[in-house]
């Protein structure tokens, strides 16, 4: 029973914080978790680089912020197009010569470049952490109702949100969202009738880095500690979120990552002596779930092709 | 005839490398040695990497996860009882098993079982699944063992880790292992068990439609890959004399995935080969990460962390422009280096018209 | 397309064939610099220069450079270091090790800073008898049961049971622990914290949490709901000096503002960077402070460091050169270049011997008996606070 004393020790003000902490993470991780998603419903493979993406904006924005001097605003549209131009480029690099390779040898591919980005990091900015740079107006605190939130708590899943519905809009009622779905329900056929594979493959990394660059930013304020392996835990962490929804539904992406990042928050507040294992959390229900529902909560029912 | 030749021959290699390892043994700098029982120690555990994502073709990324069993059994059960007090010093270790001291041979025995029956939990729900999933639920089940072990600070230590494993340097040790681990499993790929994997490797539902029973198989190739890398974790645990958690961080079986990619997926003699290379080379690299002066002018590009650029490169150019690695699916034949040896200026000519 | 490969191909062995290249052209220039004269004492320097640990290697190695810079002689040969990067990984620090005795016959070792490395070398200088000072590796484990290793520092029980104290003298009654549970250094300083306050206020629940986080955790906000809510008077936080300045500036945000308490491993200038305004007010307890410094060696040092890096330096730096004077003091009374045996015995009989950290004896276990100093956080900088001395 004492298993489960802290349960009932718990006050209203902090099951309410836990629950803010949670949404906060769960955003951040669903933010991220969408590039994962679109990736790999269009080319079935993960994108194992996607987490090094991040870690890299983060550079990006540390560089032109207080390296740079360059105002904060303007640094986030440099680092939203030098993250596209990233990505874009490891497919291009790491990914296009594979199209036809054995699956395996493109996952080999994408552990290569997330491997590469990671080492790179390391060699030109060192392993010494640096600062994300402070932005008052986003990190200033504020107290509602007995609840510290950060500003930047509340604006990340707004953002998320707001992202979320400009996503879906695009992928549901534009031309190049037509495709996307398009090549992500049959490869062959697309191709068939006229449509740009590689033009659609790079348009999904564009949007997908276009995500993890903002997902950077939100994350750079609200941790502000940047190392070369920051990307390396939520990167998968996030591709489970996606697993969860359901791979290749946006919807379910966004779902996953805030069952995962509020999952995460309340075990340890309920059960505190499990702080330790918080980490195996997200592993344990990518397991349950791939064992009773491989196509995660809102994915379709599919037949494996042969 | 030709086989009985082959036999003799492969008889008499192993008898000249076995020399040779006594010769290193006793003849070499501890430095050497240390080199030497690393990349045998590498060799094991990527060849039973190469069971799983070679030869039956199941992605798995677990390796870590099964070489740290082996390594902590190791490390448990071998260090001297009266050095224990010492080595846990934080919290005790638990009396069950803290009067139990076993031989190294019988405490890798005993960790390459465990490893095998934690393969043989893990495998039933995470067999079922394929390529990419198949990768991230290992790789998980790596990190969870990783975790465990962090946390289970009587057994384990935790965090401090255990010490004063009584070291092993022996390259004749570690030689003797190696040879049985490579003889078991080429035998192993030879039976109607290995053709059993490959079958699955090429096209599961037709497997299956031969009869083959997929989930026994691949459950068999999964437990006795973890059985092999927990029997080469607890050499490496041995080999350093030291073991903590973070040795077995998932980024360790990137190691083992370049050694196998470079050996060429589903070949034996290329996974030793890629051992090899791999442990060679990034003692080669090294190099890289000290600073360079060429003709008088420092240049600036060498310094610490270079080295893993260009480690991190050259796996990424072996799977973009060389896919099947040195040896692909093929394996190193007598006759074919008999053949060489006679006519080594057309060989390659003819394998090339073979190949394509 | 097929062209374009095949293209590709040939750039990758052009760079492969330079590559190795280069790599014998640097292999040769090396062995030519290596060739060793008469006059002329290896010592082997052993810490990580990549990795995680870095940034404590990089400190380090400042320490040992301006000791070699002051002391260059000893018994009237050269001293010359012999820089290895261990990588902060452990296979890496045992084939460096191994590699600083047999390829480059190091007389001594000095190094490391993280303790597992230290371990991963223990044998092989235990077994080749070469002796070894470590710089900043606490944990106990790296000189129990070696008569080759020894240390410049104190050990992870008296680091923890100093902040208890510490505590428990400032009217601290209920304490919280936020451990980094894969850390060995963190555990340790926690579990003899633990004991030492539990003592102290002869509370058994005075401890009112433990809680545990993974080396690379961003997140801190659970544990901190957690730990809010049980009111403590103070938070002990020993952990890696990016992980606490995070976890300290989301307790912050969090509205807890008690005071946090923490190791050496604070005292780095990322801790203050990443931390901000927020870690202002965190107490941690070091080796090292020029306040303190009262010796002859620690004026050298000071002015030395000052002259060669600027700025104040670290407990790391001066733990460092403590290390390389403890080894050639050593050298000096074993009265011998050559036999490393005699070089060990005569380290292990240090007493008294004048350090900038105080005065440094070794004891039975190898282990240095020095005081400890709590230092603060006050304007973006670390201040003497107060002095702990042993007993």
């Amino acid at each position: 029973m004492e298993f489960f004393q802290p349960i009932l020790d718990m006050s209203g003000a902090s099951f309410a914080q836990h629950l803010v902490n949670g949404i906060s993470l769960g955003s951040l991780y669903a933010m991220i978790a969408i590039g994962y998603t679109m990736v790999y419903g269009i080319l079935l493979m993960i994108n194992f680089a996607h987490g090094d993406i991040v870690m890299m904006a983060c550079y990006f924005a540390f560089f032109g912020i207080t390296v740079f001097k360059i105002p904060w605003y303007l640094t986030f549209v440099g680092v939203i197009i030098a993250t596209v131009l990233l990505g874009v480029l490891i497919e291009r690099a790491a990914y296009r010569p594979l199209r036809t390779a054995p699956k395996n040898s493109v996952l080999i591919s994408a552990i290569g470049a997330s491997f590469l980005l990671e080492n790179l990091a390391n060699y030109l900015f060192s392993g010494r952490p640096l600062r994300f740079p402070e932005i008052e107006v986003l990190a200033q605190n504020i107290e509602i109702a007995g609840t510290q939130v950060q500003a930047i708590s509340l604006i990340i899943p707004v953002v998320t949100i707001i992202c979320l519905v400009i996503l879906l809009h695009v992928v549901n009622k534009t031309k190049i969202g037509m495709s996307m779905r398009a090549v992500s329900k049959d490869y062959e056929i697309a191709r068939v009738m006229g449509i740009n594979i590689d033009n659609v493959i790079s348009m999904t990394f564009a949007i997908g880095s276009i995500l993890a660059a903002i997902g950077a930013i939100m994350w750079g304020i609200r941790y502000p500690g940047i190392t070369p392996m920051l990307g390396v835990m939520p990167g998968l962490k996030c591709f489970i979120a996606a697993v969860i929804g359901g791979v290749g539904n946006i919807k379910g992406a966004v779902l996953g990552g805030f069952i995962l990042g509020l999952g995460e928050i309340l075990i340890v507040a309920f059960f505190p002596q499990l702080s330790g294992y918080r980490d195996a959390f997200a592993f344990i229900v990518l397991i349950v779930i791939l064992f009773y529902k491989p196509t995660g909560l809102l994915g379709e029912k599919t037949t494996e092709k042969v | 005839m030709a086989n009985k030749r082959n036999l003799l021959l492969t008889i008499i290699a192993i008898a000249a490398l076995f020399a040779l390892a006594w010769y290193i043994n006793f003849e070499s700098d501890s430095y050497t040695r240390r080199i030497v029982n690393l990349c045998l120690v590498y060799a094991i555990i990527g060849l039973s990497m190469n069971l799983t994502n070679g030869f039956t073709g199941q992605f798995s990324l677990g390796q870590a996860g099964f070489m740290a069993i082996g390594a902590y059994t190791v490390g448990i059960f071998t260090v001297p009882v009266a050095y224990r007090e010492a080595v846990f010093y934080a919290a005790p270790m638990n009396p069950y098993i803290a009067n139990i001291e076993l031989p190294l041979w019988l405490a890798l025995l005993v960790g390459g079982l465990l490893a095998a029956l934690v393969a043989f939990l893990i495998g039933t729900p995470v067999l079922r699944l394929r390529g990419d999933y198949l990768a991230v639920a290992t790789l998980g089940f790596s990190e969870i063992i990783r975790i465990v072990i962090t946390n289970a600070q009587t057994i384990t230590n935790g965090a401090l880790g255990i010490k004063d494993i009584p070291p092993l340097n022996d390259v004749r040790y570690i030689f003797a292992v190696t040879c049985i681990v490579f003889i078991f499993i080429t035998a192993l790929i030879n039976s109607s068990y290995g053709r059993a994997f490959k079958a699955i490797r090429e096209d599961e539902i037709a497997a299956e439609a031969m009869g083959i029973d997929l989930f026994k198989h691949k459950c068999m190739a999964f437990m006795l890959s973890a059985f092999f890398a927990g029997i080469g974790g607890g050499l490496y645990g041995a080999l350093l004399g030291t073991v903590d958690p973070k040795n077995f961080l998932f980024t360790l079986t990137y190691n083992f995935l370049l050694i196998i990619v470079l050996g060429g997926m589903g070949s034996i003699t290329g996974s030793m080969l890629g051992a090899i290379l791999v442990t060679a080379g990034l003692e080669f690299l090294r190099v890289f990460d000290e600073p360079l002066e060429l003709f008088g002018t420092a240049i600036p590009l060498f310094r610490p962390g270079f080295r893993m650029v260009i480690f991190s490169v050259l796996l990424m150019m072996l799977v973009l422009y060389w896919r099947h690695g040195i040896m692909g699916t093929r394996e190193f034949s007598w006759d074919k280096a008999i053949a060489f040896c006679k006519n080594p200026f057309t060989f390659f000519k003819k394998k090339g018209g073979q190949k394509a | 397309m097929k062209e374009g490969k095949i293209t590709l191909k040939k750039i990758l062995s052009v760079l492969l064939a330079s590559t190795f290249a280069i790599g014998l052209l640097a292999g040769c220039g090396g062995e030519k610099k290596d060739a060793a004269s008469a006059d002329v004492i290896k010592i082997g320097v052993f810490e990580p220069l990549t990795g995680d640990n870095a940034a404590g290697g990089e400190l380090e190695l400042r320490g040992i450079k301006i000791a070699n810079k002051l002391h260059p002689e000893v018994l009237g040969k050269k001293i010359e270091l012999v820089i290895a990067d261990n990588k902060s990984d452990k296979a890496e620090a045992a084939s460096v090790a191994a590699r600083l005795i047999e390829k480059d016959k190091v007389k001594v070792i000095i190094g490391t800073y993280g303790s597992s490395l230290a371990m991963a070398a223990g044998n092989i200088v235990k077994e080749s008898k070469v002796p070894a000072i470590g710089t900043s590796c606490t944990n106990p484990q790296v000189t129990a049961n070696n008569d080759y290793y020894f240390r410049a520092c104190f050990i992870d029980p008296f680091q923890g049971t100093v902040m208890a104290n510490y505590a428990f003298k400032n009217g601290a009654k209920k304490v919280a622990i936020i451990q980094e549970v894969s850390n060995d250094y963190a555990v340790g300083l926690a579990k003899f914290f633990r004991e030492a306050f539990v003592k102290l206020t002869g509370d058994p629940d005075s401890i009112v949490e433990i809680a545990n986080y993974q080396t690379g955790d961003k997140d801190f906000s659970a544990i901190l709901t957690n730990i809010k809510a049980k009111n403590p008077d103070a938070v002990f936080a020993p952990g890696n000096f990016t992980e606490s300045a995070l976890l300290i500036k989301q307790a912050r945000q969090l509205g807890l503002e008690v005071p946090f308490m923490g190791g050496d491993t604070w005292e780095t200038q990322e801790f203050i960077d990443v931390g901000g305004v927020d870690v202002e007010g965190a107490m941690l307890s070091t080796a090292f402070d020029r306040e303190k410094a009262t010796t002859e060696e620690a004026k050298k040092f000071l002015e030395a460091y000052v002259e060669e890096y600027q700025g104040e330096p670290s407990a790391l730096t001066a733990l460092a050169y403590d290390a390389y004077l403890i080894a050639i003091d050593g050298i000096k009374r074993a009265g011998t270049t050559e036999d490393s045996v005699k070089i060990r015995d005569a380290i292990a009989a240090t007493t008294d011997l004048e350090t900038v950290t105080g005065k440094t004896t070794l004891d039975a276990n190898g282990d240095a008996i020095k005081a400890a100093i709590i230092k603060t956080v006050q304007d973006g900088k670390f201040k003497y606070f107060d002095f702990v001395d042993v007993k």
